[in-house]
């Protein structure tokens, strides 16, 4: 606000105030003030940007299992983002479960990201972690890639029956969302 | 005149893009070393402190529209929505709110200053005219911008302010439908408002740079309205006027924080928390209080075109006053009669508000017959022929060479704030019975929602209220608010069921409640609510307490007034009566009896008791950040006294070479 020496070099009548040093201490005092008012102005209105209490209490969906045959899958919303639920075939579960976590880009195993008990199915956040678009597979006629599970159209990521990043751009695998079993044929999501 | 400007700069940064645009020159020159009047009082901090006002109210307005939404059905939620969900939301909400009353007494008080000190006057007479200008502009936009939370002053002040324009012959109503885009105020009307309420605002930053420019150009006028002789006269701007501005800046607002903290409904209307209704007018409708005197011009005259020119022409007849007052001489000081007139023109312009804000009946229709007459006489006849027979006290020599006192500015001042202060209405005097007026536990500055009261207050309302009451902008979770646990509240939402949009074959379906869901309606709609009530829709509760006046006291009133009707009173089939109701009949059955509900905390359960925590839970459920809000103004307010008090020590040892 301030600038400690204006006030000295442009006084036309080169009047030198009562105590220059007590006054400097002023406007340090008032310059860093109105600093912290001003910041304490900006403050709320950027926190305004942030998601209000609606967004962030949590919702949660239920998913019936039972329509849902081998080798489908379905794709529901949580939380405004696309939640591909797919009830693999042996031969999908197999297929996760013969890679060496050393031969991907993202180790996991696939066990790590079903739930123990429920191998058939597969809970994923359908969202491409390479920039955000939603991989195809999910439908039957749907392109796959070369492993089987999904494929980005935006930039050729391509993910296996486990949802794990295998070849292009995308640097992690399919995130899996917070869900549990609620019954053998049902879970609960968030 | 091509090539680089050259620029005195020493830091090469700010030389080498000073040289190519001279931006940091041109600051030095107009804020810096701008010779400036050096005997401004405290009034020539106003035009500053409108600065502030614009850059707060489109700062906080933008954010506010990134969650408002200028639908008619969402309109009034989406505020409600910003007060309650979004961060800070009702910060922003109530600083823009108060902010359009901050404005406006800043601007009044501008406007006065060019009034009494004779501003307007050659060579700054188009300095005015743009001054008058930005005011109409202004007027615009506060009047948008109160349309959009849509409420039923919202819906009813746009209908009568549109319709002004129906008084013209011919065109009048052509005019109207346009403004509407359709045949009444609706959703068209309420989606371009909010689009001119963005607009307009920077149309006003563009003249007021016009307005700013010109002052650059002919200078500033002074308190002794004389011309500035030689340099002795004059200060740089900087630092003189940007300390003196900072004092004003930091007194300015702290009061502006008050008004949000303390008492953020004091300026606005219980009205306009009802949500904008086509089929019925609030029975006392009045505009904001910066209006009210033109309101009451408008009214004072029987004749509607009449009317309607004269309010038009109040604001225009400000145009030509550099050419009405024939004085040569600019300040009030050295104008012994005009000194009187004016503030006479002032005491006009303040009855005028007060008349604005009652009914035009009686003894108030004489009043802003008179107060019209002389606001108009003031500048149509007074001031031409003031300047002919009115002989000026001698003028100074120079400013540095001043012959009089300073005048008592401040007490001016002070006396206009309580003049204006004055006309907030004094609204709806009921012939009614008295309410008692009850002791809160939120009353005052550091009162705040006493929370187990608040808890009883809510078992109240879910066993007795909520049979026919919905809440429409509360959730469960909302009730953390008031101290529950988060397991009682998933305890409380589980145990209703909502509905949960659509199946898979597309039918409605419903299922457990949790706490993000909204409390649920004891009706699918209002027509439902209707039919099972008599006809008489109960009201949503979610805002009752601030839609009614003195909200807490006459709930709590209509709670406890039930009763026998008096012998010669005629009853309507199905009413019941109630000392406190307006006209005493209503459709709503006592709800209250000795002993209905259980409090855990053993409570005594008669019906005072309970009527005193359900009000206090319907208060929490109007104001959910009462004692945040309270919280920050404390701290807020200290701080910017502490920040007055150090600017003005600072403006002192600043100009402690001047005085
Ligand atoms: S977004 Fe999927 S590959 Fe780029």
């Amino acid at each position: 606000m301030a600038d400690p020496t204006a006030a000295s070099t442009v006084d036309p009548h080169g009047g030198h105030p009562a105590d220059p040093s007590k006054r400097d201490m002023l406007e340090l005092m008032a310059t860093a003030g109105a600093a912290i008012l001003g910041a304490a102005i900006v403050w709320p209105l950027v926190s305004s940007m942030n998601p209000a209490k609606d967004v962030l209490a949590l919702s949660s969906v239920e998913v019936d299992l039972t329509p849902i045959q081998a080798g489908q899958g379905i794709v529901v919303s949580w939380q405004g983002k696309p939640i591909f639920v797919r009830h693999r075939t042996p031969e999908e579960i197999k297929s996760a479960k013969d890679v060496k976590p050393s031969e991907l880009g993202d180790p996991q195993t696939d066990a790590a990201r079903v739930k123990a008990g429920h191998d058939q199915w597969l809970v994923l956040v359908g969202i491409c972690t390479h920039l955000g678009c939603i991989p195809l597979g999910n439908k039957p006629a749907d392109v796959r890639g070369e492993f089987g599970g999904y494929f980005c159209p935006c930039h050729g990521s391509q993910y296996d029956t486990s949802g794990r990043i295998r070849k292009g751009p995308a640097p992690t695998n399919l995130a899996v969302p917070p869900y549990a079993f609620e019954s053998d044929s049902k879970i609960k999501i968030g | 005149m091509a090539g680089l400007h050259k620029s005195d700069f020493a830091n090469p940064v700010i030389n080498w893009v000073d040289s190519r645009l001279p931006i940091f020159t041109m600051m030095q020159k107009e804020y810096g070393v701008f010779p400036t009047p050096k005997n401004f009082n405290y009034f020539w901090n106003f035009g500053a402190l409108a600065m502030v006002c614009l850059m707060i109210m489109m700062l906080t307005g933008i954010f506010l529209a990134m969650y408002y939404q200028p639908n008619a059905d969402l309109a009034f939620g989406s505020v409600q929505h910003i007060m309650r969900d979004v961060n800070y939301g009702w910060l922003m909400r109530y600083v823009h709110q108060n902010g359009a009353s901050m404005f406006f007494i800043v601007t009044y008080i501008h406007i006065f200053r060019g009034l009494y000190y004779g501003s307007y006057k050659a060579p700054r007479e188009l300095l005015w005219m743009l001054g008058v200008i930005i005011l109409i502009l202004m007027m615009a936009t506060a009047f948008m911008g109160y349309v959009l939370p849509w409420g039923q002053m919202s819906y009813w002040g746009a209908t009568v302010i549109t319709n002004l324009f129906s008084a013209f012959p011919v065109v009048g109503k052509y005019i109207v439908t346009l403004l509407w885009g359709g045949f009444s105020v609706d959703q068209p009307t309420l989606n371009r408002f909010f689009a001119l309420h963005y607009l307009l605002p920077f149309v006003l930053v563009g003249v007021i740079f016009l307005h700013v420019a010109a002052l650059h150009i002919v200078g500033s006028n002074n308190p002794l309205g004389i011309d500035v002789k030689s340099p002795q006269d004059t200060v740089p701007f900087h630092p003189y006027y940007t300390i003196k501005d900072s004092v004003g800046v930091c007194v300015f607002l702290m009061i502006w924080a008050a008004f949000v903290c303390f008492m953020p409904n004091f300026l606005g209307d219980a009205n306009n928390f009802i949500p904008a209704n086509p089929l019925q007018t609030p029975a006392d409708i009045v505009p904001e209080w910066y209006f009210l005197p033109y309101y009451a011009i408008l009214r004072s005259v029987p004749n509607k075109l009449l009317g309607v020119c004269m309010m038009f022409g109040s604001l225009l007849v400000l145009f030509i006053l550099p050419w009405l007052d024939t004085s040569r001489v600019r300040s009030a000081r050295f104008r012994p009669i005009y000194r009187v007139v004016i503030w006479l023109w002032v005491i006009s312009f303040v009855v005028l508000g007060i008349c604005g804000a009652h009914k035009p009946e009686g003894i108030w229709v004489i009043l802003s017959r008179v107060a019209t007459l002389y606001y108009f006489a003031h500048f149509l006849v007074i001031l031409p022929i003031l300047g002919k027979i009115e002989r000026p006290l001698p003028l100074p020599e120079s400013i540095s060479n001043p012959v009089v006192a300073r005048s008592g500015a401040i007490a001016a001042l002070v006396a206009i704030v309580f003049g204006l202060a004055a006309m907030q209405p004094a609204r709806a005097e009921m012939a009614e019975p008295k309410m008692p007026e009850q002791k809160w536990s939120f009353d005052g500055v550091f009162g705040t929602v006493d929370m187990a009261s608040a808890q009883r207050g809510f078992k109240v309302y879910s066993e007795v209220c909520a049979a026919c009451h919905g809440m429409k902008f509360l959730h469960y979770r909302d009730l953390a608010g008031i101290g529950l646990s988060p397991e009682q509240i998933k305890g409380i939402a589980a145990a209703v069921t909502v509905p949960q949009g659509l199946n898979d074959a597309g039918e409605p379906k419903e299922g457990q409640g949790t706490p993000a869901n909204q409390f649920r309606s004891p009706f699918q709609n209002d027509l439902a609510a209707r039919a099972g009530n008599n006809g008489a829709l109960p009201p949503d509760l979610s805002l009752i307490v601030n839609a009614r006046e003195h909200g807490a006291d006459y709930i709590y009133a209509l709670m406890v007034g039930f009763g026998d009707a008096p012998k010669d009173f005629k009853m309507q089939d199905g009413m019941s009566f109630n000392m406190y109701f307006p006209g005493h009949q209503i459709a709503m059955p006592q709800p209250l009896h000795d002993g209905q509900v259980t409090f855990i905390d053993g409570s005594p359960s008669n019906i005072a008791q309970q009527a005193k925590d359900v009000v206090t839970f319907l208060y929490w459920a109007s104001n959910p950040e009462e004692t945040e809000r309270k919280a920050l103004g404390v701290r807020v307010v200290l701080y910017l006294g502490f920040m007055a008090c150090l600017t003005y020590a600072l403006k002192r040892k600043v100009w402690a070479a001047i005085h």
